[in-house]
């Protein structure tokens, strides 16, 4: 179901999306990121793995620069997008995440309509002139989030009265309405049924042919399953990046191969 | 556990085996600890209630006389002569015959309407039976004839108020025995009434001037009504929600949400949590200080009360606002910013919305404080004896009032006892008051309460 061996050869001629260079996290005395350098490809499904407590959800939260929310989080180093540093002073963080999207672990959709909770963000950003816009943008949302079939006849009931794995779509449907460049999300899986995981992923597999996605992980089958990059972090250094099939099957590090056999984790 | 037989092991000493029938000690002590806990719960709660209900029935059993007031039903001739002595029905020259001439023209109906039913009262005085009536009457009724000036000349019923410890006779305050002691009144003026009963000319009903009138001098608590009180508490209240709810609200917002953690903040945190605990009768003095000698505002006017009250009900605005907010949970905040809302529009949007309920019990309850509030308001002469009416907002909020618990404050502190049945009255309406903003609160809540 998911091609990872295909996309060896199409990664060489991808551009890079977005690339990091000696990124720094400290939340106030803890050093949580190590001088991460890394490049994420355009239409691509970049996975992040490791422990609990390793840096990877700090790391993708720092793309969209959602740790500003967080007073003790203090970030040094660049992240550039299209060759933009995201911390220049003169970005405006709420700009940028309307081009980098954000799916979070637990399903957070607003406690309003399903209507309202995609219609949301196309509406603060004014990206629908009119009602008929406005309705095709979340139908097309709800269809890329393989949503539209199961809510079409109930648009104005409450987001909350979905079942988690609707919810978590509904999420996805909510991120994708915006038109994001870059997709990022946060265990996305964690709090859902294997059935739903597999709707997610498979969502998620269709979502790469429009824009990067970064997932972070628990599951390292999932990694497996819809990443063609992964990235291994490990006590906030980022110890190996590479082609996930090169990760999952000849690992360079000794510390990726203690993780990926189950001895650290 | 341990303790439970592995099958297979040989044991030196093979512990019994336990059964289920059969309560062991320790579990038997936790079983009783929880009774024991159970009971004094009930007995906290017993306690709790039986103390409400003895409140509320000594103060409906007190109050509930306020509400029933006895009237004096008789033809009144107003003689022209004495009440229009030009005889044009110019209000302007009328309005220069005093209360004492429409005294006398009741005095005289009441004597002929006595003199008609040939009683048997021993002793019985002219001044006894003028004595019936209220003190008040004649000013009532003075009003009514300088409102329709065709009434000279005429014989019209009236009903006219009748003397507090008369009233108070067929209440059960005043008997034949007291009334001997008492010089206000005499046994022979008791008998005068029941007659006047018996015949249907003193009436009972209910008193719907105990809500309307103003407040009345010591000598005639027959008259004494909230309504000043009322319309004075209602604009305090009126300043309170214009001042408080928007200053508030915001000032919550700012510091949750917007503020950066820092000392300062920390210290404004600290020092709202404390002037919540600041006792009231110190924002009185304050009051008096800044708004009246400073600022130079008016004594006993509805806006100083009512900025008082505003300081007094800020923190709790403020904390119960903080608490709203903080309950909302962060995912909803991060939903908002990961597309793309600004802090403002992710507060306003979503935030504010779901803290609502919060927001609106905790301004009602912070106003129903503020109601129910008397110390800061005697400081700065609420408690003076208002008789005109406030006129209507803005410029009522400037004019003299009352407010309803330093009226219930004031009315306690009154010699004639006709007063403490007023007293607990408009504790009843007080209550009767909070009650509805109470049950405002809840309705709201559910109203706007919605799950996430």
């Amino acid at each position: 179901m998911y091609d990872t061996t295909r996309s060896e050869a199409d990664v060489s001629q991808q551009d890079i999306k977005i690339s990091a260079r000696n990124v720094q996290v400290y939340y106030g005395d803890k050093h949580a990121i190590k001088d991460v350098n890394v490049e994420i490809l355009d239409k691509t499904v970049t996975a992040f793995i490791g422990p609990s407590g390793c840096g990877k959800s700090t790391f993708l939260r720092c793309i969209n620069r959602m740790n500003d929310t967080i007073d003790i989080a203090r970030i040094e180093g660049e992240i550039r997008l299209d060759g933009e540093d995201v911390y220049d002073r003169r970005v405006d963080p709420v700009q940028l995440r309307a081009k980098v999207g954000m799916v979070f672990q637990k399903p957070n959709p607003f406690p309003k309509s399903i209507y309202d909770n995609v219609a949301y963000g196309p509406r603060i950003h004014g990206l629908a002139r009119n009602k008929a816009d406005l309705d095709g943008i979340v139908e097309k949302a709800l269809r890329g989030a393989a949503l539209w079939n199961e809510v079409k006849d109930r648009l104005q009931e409450p987001g909350t009265g979905l079942s988690g794995g609707q919810q978590q779509r509904l999420c996805i449907a909510r991120a994708v309405a915006t038109a994001p460049e870059v997709l990022l999300m946060d265990e996305p899986c964690s709090a859902l049924d294997p059935i739903a995981t597999g709707q997610v992923e498979e969502l998620i597999d269709q979502l790469r042919e429009q824009f990067s996605v970064v997932i972070v992980t628990h599951s390292m089958q999932q990694a497996a399953r819809v990443s063609q990059k992964t990235a291994f972090f490990h006590l906030g250094n980022l110890v190996e990046y590479g082609d996930t099939n090169d990760i999952f099957t000849k690992p360079r590090d000794s510390r990726t191969e203690a993780y990926i056999s189950g001895r650290i984790g | 556990m341990t303790d439970m037989p592995i099958p297979g092991t040989a044991r030196p000493t093979p512990a019994r085996r336990s059964s289920l029938i059969e309560v062991d000690p320790r579990t038997r002590r936790r079983n009783a600890a929880e009774k024991r806990f159970r009971t004094y719960g009930a007995v906290a709660i017993g306690i709790a209630v039986v103390a409400l209900a003895v409140l509320l029935a000594t103060i409906i059993r007190d109050g509930s006389g306020a509400f029933r007031q006895t009237y004096l039903s008789i033809p009144v001739t107003l003689d022209a002569e004495r009440l229009d002595p030009k005889g044009n029905r110019d209000v302007a020259e009328m309005s220069s015959v005093l209360t004492l001439a429409y005294g006398q023209v009741l005095d005289t109906a009441l004597d002929q309407a006595v003199s008609g039913m040939d009683l048997q009262i021993q002793g019985l005085t002219e001044d006894d039976i003028d004595g019936l009536i209220s003190r008040e009457a004649s000013a009532q009724l003075r009003s009514r004839v300088l409102d329709n000036p065709e009434l000279i000349g005429q014989t019209v019923d009236v009903n006219v108020l009748v003397n507090g410890r008369i009233d108070g006779y067929f209440k059960g305050r005043v008997t034949m025995a007291s009334a001997e002691r008492d010089s206000n009144i005499s046994p022979q003026q008791l008998m005068l009434a029941d007659a006047l009963a018996e015949r249907d000319l003193l009436v009972t009903r209910f008193n719907r001037e105990f809500i309307t009138n103003p407040d009345a001098s010591d000598q005639r608590p027959e008259a004494a009504g909230l309504g000043v009180a009322i319309l004075g508490s209602l604009y305090m209240m009126l300043v309170v929600l214009v001042l408080s709810v928007p200053i508030g609200v915001a000032a919550s917002i700012y510091l949750e949400e917007f503020a950066p953690k820092n000392r300062l903040t920390d210290i404004i945190e600290v020092n709202i949590a404390n002037l919540a605990a600041v006792p009231s009768i110190v924002f009185g003095i304050l009051g008096l200080a800044v708004f009246i000698n400073f600022a130079g505002l008016p004594q006993s006017a509805p806006i100083v009360g009512g900025l008082v009250l505003t300081l007094m009900t800020l923190p709790t605005i403020i904390i119960s606002t903080r608490a709203a907010l903080k309950a909302v949970p962060p995912s909803i905040r991060d939903a908002a910013l990961g597309v793309g809302a600004s802090k403002m529009q992710s507060v306003f949007h979503h935030v504010l919305p779901l803290a609502m309920p919060g927001i609106l019990t905790g301004t009602i309850i912070g106003l129903a404080q503020a109601l129910g509030e008397t110390a800061p308001l005697l400081l700065i002469g609420m408690v003076a004896f208002v008789r005109e009416f406030p006129a209507g907002p803005p410029e009522g909020l400037f004019d003299p009032a009352s407010a309803l618990p330093v009226q219930i404050y004031n009315w306690t502190q009154r010699s004639d006892p006709a007063f403490v049945e007023r007293a607990s009255g408009a504790i009843i309406i007080l209550l009767i008051f909070l009650l509805c903003m109470n049950l405002l609160a809840i309705y709201l809540r559910r109203k706007f309460e919605r799950r996430w």
